[in-house]
């Protein structure tokens, strides 16, 4: 029986959404695996994620140290490798932390490792068939892992159906005295926030992109309000930073940006090929546009026509729910 | 300060279409064109505005066939001091584990203060720096998009976490970073920098010459690509029609499908 | 004779001999003249090399256009005559200022062959000149010190003002002409005391003035001011002379030469470094103007001939939208750091990076190229090849914005900016309205045809502009033209990559076109893009086919009967031409288009108050699409204004890179219901018959 355990990553007493999709994610990998969640923390956040977490899992190992308050790659690392028998697979999530942990992880357990993973197609023996990206997303590779002496696995955000309610009463059990060694090279000073006003679009995965068809300075609130309700990020075409509407940094274009996300948002902008030059990845782009035949919509793959300031408000209730 | 920076030469993400060959299982590599990992670029950039300040020296290593030497000669002509290439056919078919192995053996007899990859490549792994660190045992940082020099033992650096928040830490030296894009602004370089060192040598190790033990690299990898594939491409957009809400309903699906909504 | 003794007899004091002092202040004068000029040949001697002198004969119609003709003066009215009137005065006052020194010393000289009628024209003509200098200098006076156009003004990052050393200028020329006047006067008037007439003085000029106030002074006061004037004339005049290389008067003395060594093939780019081959350029230690001494000195003579008349910045598109960019500070700033460095006494102070001490980069990459500055220069400074030479020198020190790294690489690459695959250069031929009427021939694999349509990159991938080739290829067929394309095997032909300081991709790109074009065994070429004809005109010169613009092809083929056309289509609407810069200013075709458009009959031509060679830039071209210094509004933007202003409904170019910017600009400036852009060759395609 293939052992799975998975890094619960979690934002003071929540989880993050990662933690709900772990289980599709291993069901996808061998749909009788033994799903183990690992919680790294201190105190009362901790307490409340594990409790959280024995719903959705059988098994949660709790880890509480004083020096997880803030994860540290390092020290998760040595923790990690003192209580994860060395043959299982552990799933982490390929975000800023999991890039942080997971390859040396990896060496320190001895194991395969596999990054950014977006499907699973099962185990064939000792093999775990992956499915991943490469290429800024341009091309999906099919990837055979040997898990013959265990895998860590970084798995994409997004890519797995998350779990609604979880129903389970699983069993929390409290490892922290295995911890010895919390020491690191390395000491987390501080965060420093990023200002405001100043979004990078190159590194979002969505974008509400918005061109002429936004009309009017006030209007760009319409945006930013589904952006938010998205979790994208506002970016623009070219009129709208000569309107000074909104600053250089946020335009798309071939003298602006160069953007790669995963959806791309064209609102109101006809699509022009200095426009679009500044596209890459192949993103999944949705246009709206009142002109049927706005070019936007031979590169699109979704395309919608409508008055963007009617539309928007409306996609925005809906997705806000 | 010995800076090592590590590179790799890749497809050029922006310069390429990219369609499969006509047996479906590799790329169409004839049209394309490869160039420096353009976050490899940053980290050279870096160590180059580091050395200025400070003093040192910067080399840089890519492990790769003859022609990863062009990407060598290119971060040379930006100002890296000299180039290693570690090759051997041996070292085909490595995964990250297995370039980490020979990077390892690369470094091993030298005393570099800092090494230096980029935060990602054309795999999109984002895999060498960690491993290679861990090897080595000397601390690493993920996504760095600031260093600051304190002295000879320690650095400060910033990450770049989720959000565009910088997440700040002490990292002790030696040690090993992974640079994100944006750190700083890459010099240009042209084909007459690029002509400038075309006659310096680089040398070139081997397995042996790097006394690799060649199990656990090339086809020895755990980690094997079996082929790449393209996603369906329709030609045009789908044009989505009916009741707003009922064209919203099938929008939010589609978001939620590719990743657009979280 | 004259009653009164001359400078050369007089004594002052009794005793001290005037003819003594006649010697000592033009030995002084000039001696620290020729001091002074020896500093200020020093840097010069130190630049970099410029060209043999060549053509001598055509470099002497040209002082003749433009120095001794004042070409350009006119083209600011006021300024311009004030600025004629003086310069003929004073070369006309030269010969009077030359025999006044000499009087000094030998009383009664007069230049050889001036003694007879020739000498009274002269006296004639002098006076009046005089007059007319005098009366000039008031006038620039009063437009300097209480009109100040804009054009004069210095905004304060750019130095200091320099409206007090025009003044004081003005002021010595005024007392020069005041002096000279009054020493004529008053020896009128004492001859006319001694012996009842005297020497006949033109009517009205300032020595009959003169003359005329004198008429009731005593003898002695007649001979002071006599003597007083004539010093004061011979001390001015070598203060003057002295005071001219210390400021933008050095142009008094420099500009000639200046006119001399202008650059006479228009649309060129100078070569890195005057003696070194293409093939000898990697072998050069470093690229470009990096430090003052990297100029050569002919563009350092440019810099000392600026009279700082601010024409080039009022008519800089890059200034008029407030990008940091202004010609005239180009040259200021370099002249001043010149002075700077190069002090009239004491050492030489070595010079450092431009960067470190005059220009910024966002300043440099400003430029468009677009020529207005060097078309209006009176004095024929060239700013082209100076913007050039300095992205030479940051390009090799790696100082390009990464917004332009991108399409540089992508043309390294894959010969376009856009980084889009080379085989899809020949795609815009599959357009499926546009096969079925048009077949465009790809010379590849043996093909070949009489005529080479050379594309470029924008018209090859630019969905919106792909309508310009269609459009061009019709005609051409229609034409009966026997042409092809080179398809995937066209690079960009690399007009502003050389124009951008990337010289050796330049190089790459431009042997690998002509390669392909000598092997496609075409007769000539044909292009509808002026960057493309301008780089395969003057850029190419080892290709030596005939390259024609697509315009000139119209009307050849439209005057040969080849081409006929309908009526216009929509004879209610009003058309404007835009000049392209690259097809204007660089190349002076402003006929050809003009009569295609004129031989579409009914169609209703006007034209804008800025047009042929006071064309406003668009934007700019190549390169410039992916480069954004700050600026407040876009000069495309201005240009649609302007033609807005003349009334146009249709703006008609004829550059692909002028299309992207004037119907961009339509949009930026909500202009889409009363306005649009075209094309030349989409707009003749339509009204092919």
């Amino acid at each position: 029986m293939t052992q799975i355990f998975v890094y619960i990553p979690h934002n003071h007493d929540i989880a993050e959404d990662i933690a709900f999709e772990y289980l599709d994610a291993a069901r996808k990998i061998d749909s009788s695996a033994s799903v183990t969640a690992v919680v790294a923390g201190s105190g009362d956040n901790l307490d409340k994620v594990a409790t959280s977490m024995a719903s959705l899992y059988k098994e949660v190992i709790k880890l509480d140290n004083e020096a997880f308050a803030y994860p540290n790659s390092e020290i998760i690392r040595k923790a990690l490798c003192s209580i994860i028998s060395s043959d299982a697979i552990l799933l982490i999530p390929h975000n800023t932390f999991g890039m942080d942990l997971a390859p040396g992880l990896s060496i320190k357990m001895d194991s395969a490792f596999a990054a950014d993973v977006v499907d699973f197609e099962g185990v064939d023996g000792s093999t775990l068939k992956i499915i991943r990206q490469e290429l800024g997303g341009a091309v999906s590779t099919h990837v055979s892992c040997d898990i013959s002496s265990g895998a860590v696995i970084t798995i994409r955000p997004g890519s797995f159906a998350p779990m609604e309610d979880g129903t389970e009463s699983g069993t929390i059990i409290d490892k922290s005295d295995d911890i010895k060694d919390v020491s690191s090279k390395r000491q987390f000073l501080e965060i420093v926030e990023a200002e405001v006003g100043d979004v990078d679009i190159t590194k979002s995965d969505a974008l509400v992109s918005i061109g002429r068809g936004i009309e009017e300075e006030d209007n760009i609130e319409i945006a930013e309000e589904l952006a938010k309700a998205m979790g994208a990020v506002v970016s623009c075409s070219r009129p709208i930073v000569d309107a000074k509407w909104l600053e250089k940094s946020r335009q798309v274009g071939t003298s602006g940006q160069t953007v790669k996300p995963k959806v791309y948002m064209a609102m109101g902008i006809s699509g022009s090929f200095q426009h679009m030059g500044g596209i890459k990845g192949n993103p999944f782009i949705v246009a709206i546009n009142k002109n049927a035949k706005a070019p936007i919509f031979q590169v699109a793959d979704v395309g919608i026509v409508a008055d963007i300031l009617e539309f928007m408000p409306e996609l925005t209730e809906k997705i806000a729910g | 300060m010995e800076i090592l920076v590590c590179v790799k030469r890749v497809p050029d993400t922006a310069e390429n279409e990219f369609e499969l060959n006509s047996e479906g299982n590799d790329l169409d590599r004839d049209d394309l064109v490869y160039s420096v990992n353009e976050w490899d670029n940053y980290a050279v950039e870096e160590a180059i505005q580091i050395v200025d300040k400070i003093g040192g020296n910067v080399t840089v290593v890519t492990v790769g066939d003859d022609e990863s030497e062009e990407v060598l000669r290119r971060e040379m002509a930006m100002g890296a001091n000299q180039g290693v290439l570690l090759s051997d056919d041996a070292f085909e078919g490595s995964d990250g584990k297995g370039i980490a192995s020979i990077l390892k053996a690369g470094v091993e007899k030298k005393n570099y203060d800092l090494i230096l990859t980029g935060a990602q490549a054309d795999e999109g792994a984002g895999q060498v720096g960690g491993m290679l660190a861990a090897m080595l045992d000397i601390p690493y940082a993920s996504l760095v998009n600031k260093i600051d020099i304190k002295d000879d033992k320690k650095i400060v650096v910033g990450r770049e976490i989720e959000g565009g928040n910088q997440e700040m830490n002490e990292i002790e030296l030696p040690c090993v970073l992974s640079i994100q894009t944006g750190i700083n602004e890459p010099r240009y370089v042209g084909i007459r920098g690029i002509r400038k060192v075309a006659k310096v040598k680089i040398p070139v190790k081997s397995a042996s010459d790097l006394g690799l033990d060649t199990a656990s690299i090339g086809s020895g990898a755990k980690v094997k690509r079996v082929d790449y594939f393209v996603p369906d491409i329709g030609d045009g957009a789908e044009m989505l029609e009916g009741s707003t809400d009922e064209i919203i309903e099938k929008l939010i699906e589609k978001l939620k499908a590719k990743g657009g909504l979280s | 004779m004259t009653s009164l003794i001359g400078p050369a007899n007089f004594k002052f004091f009794g005793f001290l001999p005037g003819f003594f002092l006649s010697i000592l202040i033009p030995v002084i004068g000039i001696g620290i003249f020729i001091y002074i000029m020896a500093r200020r040949l020093a840097p010069l001697v130190r630049a970099a090399p410029n060209h043999k002198i060549d053509r001598v004969f055509e470099r002497i119609i040209n002082l003749f256009k433009l120095w001794l003709g004042q070409k350009k003066q006119p083209r600011y009215k006021t300024a311009g005559i004030i600025h004629i009137i003086i310069f003929f005065g004073f070369l006309i006052l030269s010969i009077r200022s030359i025999s006044l020194v000499i009087i000094g010393v030998s009383q009664g000289f007069v230049v050889p062959g001036f003694d007879g009628i020739i000498g009274d024209i002269y006296n004639f003509l002098k006076d009046y000149a005089a007059t007319a200098v005098f009366i000039a200098c008031i006038a620039a006076a009063i437009i300097r010190g209480i009109i100040k156009p804009e054009r004069y003004k210095v905004p304060a990052k750019y130095g200091k003002d320099h409206t007090s050393e025009a003044i004081l200028v003005l002021g010595f020329i005024s007392i020069l002409m005041i002096s000279e006047s009054l020493f004529e006067g008053s020896n009128a008037v004492a001859e006319f005391h001694s012996t009842g007439h005297s020497e006949f003085l033109a009517p009205l000029s300032l020595g009959w003035i003169f003359k005329s106030l004198l008429m009731d002074v005593s003898q002695s006061y007649l001979q002071g001011i006599y003597i007083g004037m004539y010093y004061l004339h011979d001390i001015t005049f070598f203060f003057f002379l002295c005071f001219l290389p210390l400021g933008k008067h050095f142009h008094v003395i420099t500009s000639i030469f200046n006119v001399f060594f202008i650059k006479l093939d228009k649309g060129t780019v100078k070569p890195v470094r005057y003696g070194v081959s293409n093939e000898e350029l990697d072998d050069l230690e470093s690229f470009g103007v990096k430090k003052l001494e990297d100029f050569t000195w002919k563009q350092m003579l440019n810099f000392y001939s600026c009279a700082d008349c601010g024409r080039c910045s009022d008519k800089c598109p890059a200034n008029a939208v407030g990008r940091p960019l202004s010609p005239r500070f180009i040259t200021i700033k370099a002249r001043d750091l010149i002075f700077e460095n190069y002090p009239l006494s004491g050492k030489i102070y070595k010079s450092k990076f431009l960067f470190d001490d005059i220009y910024s980069e966002d300043e440099i990459w400003s430029c468009t190229t677009c020529g207005a500055c060097e078309e209006e220069c009176p004095v024929g400074n060239e700013y082209i090849d100076k913007i050039v030479d300095i992205r030479r020198g940051m390009v090799d020190e790696g100082m390009v914005p990464q917004s332009l790294q991108k399409p540089l690489k992508a043309l390294e690459k894959r010969g376009n900016p856009y980084g889009t695959m080379e085989k899809k250069r020949a795609d815009w031929i599959k357009d499926k309205e546009f096969a079925e009427q048009c077949n465009v021939k790809i010379l590849e694999k043996g093909k070949t045809a009489d005529t080479l349509y050379f594309v470029d990159s924008i018209t090859s991938f630019d969905d919106n502009i792909q309508n310009i080739a269609r459009s061009t290829s019709k005609i051409l067929t229609r034409a009966g033209i026997d042409f092809g394309i080179l398809g995937k095997k066209e690079k960009d032909s690399g007009h502003e990559v050389l124009r951008f300081g990337e010289e050796m991709l330049f190089q790459d790109l431009k042997e690998q076109n002509i390669e392909e074009i000598l092997e496609s065994n075409v007769k000539n070429i044909v292009t509808a893009d002026p960057h493309a004809y301008n780089a395969l005109k003057n850029d190419y010169k080892d290709c030596s086919l005939p390259v024609k613009h697509i315009s000139q092809v119209i009307v050849e083929k439209i005057k040969s009967g080849a081409l006929t056309l309908k009526p216009a289509l929509e004879p209610d609407k009003i058309y404007v031409y835009h000049d392209p810069c690259y097809l204007g200013r660089h190349n002076e075709i402003y006929e050809d288009p003009r009569q295609a458009l004129d031989a579409i009959k009914g169609l209703k031509r006007i034209e804008m108050k800025k047009s042929r060679d006071d064309s406003f830039c668009c934007g700019g071209g190549g390169l410039m699409l992916f480069y954004e210094p700050e600026e407040d509004t876009r000069m495309g933007v201005l240009r649609v204004n302007m033609a807005h202003e003349a009334g146009a409904d249709v703006i008609v170019t004829a550059c692909p890179f002028c299309l992207v910017n004037i119907q961009d600009a339509i949009k930026v400036a909500g202009k889409e219901e009363e306005m649009e852009a075209l094309d030349l060759a989409q707009l003749i395609e339509q009204h092919l018959i």
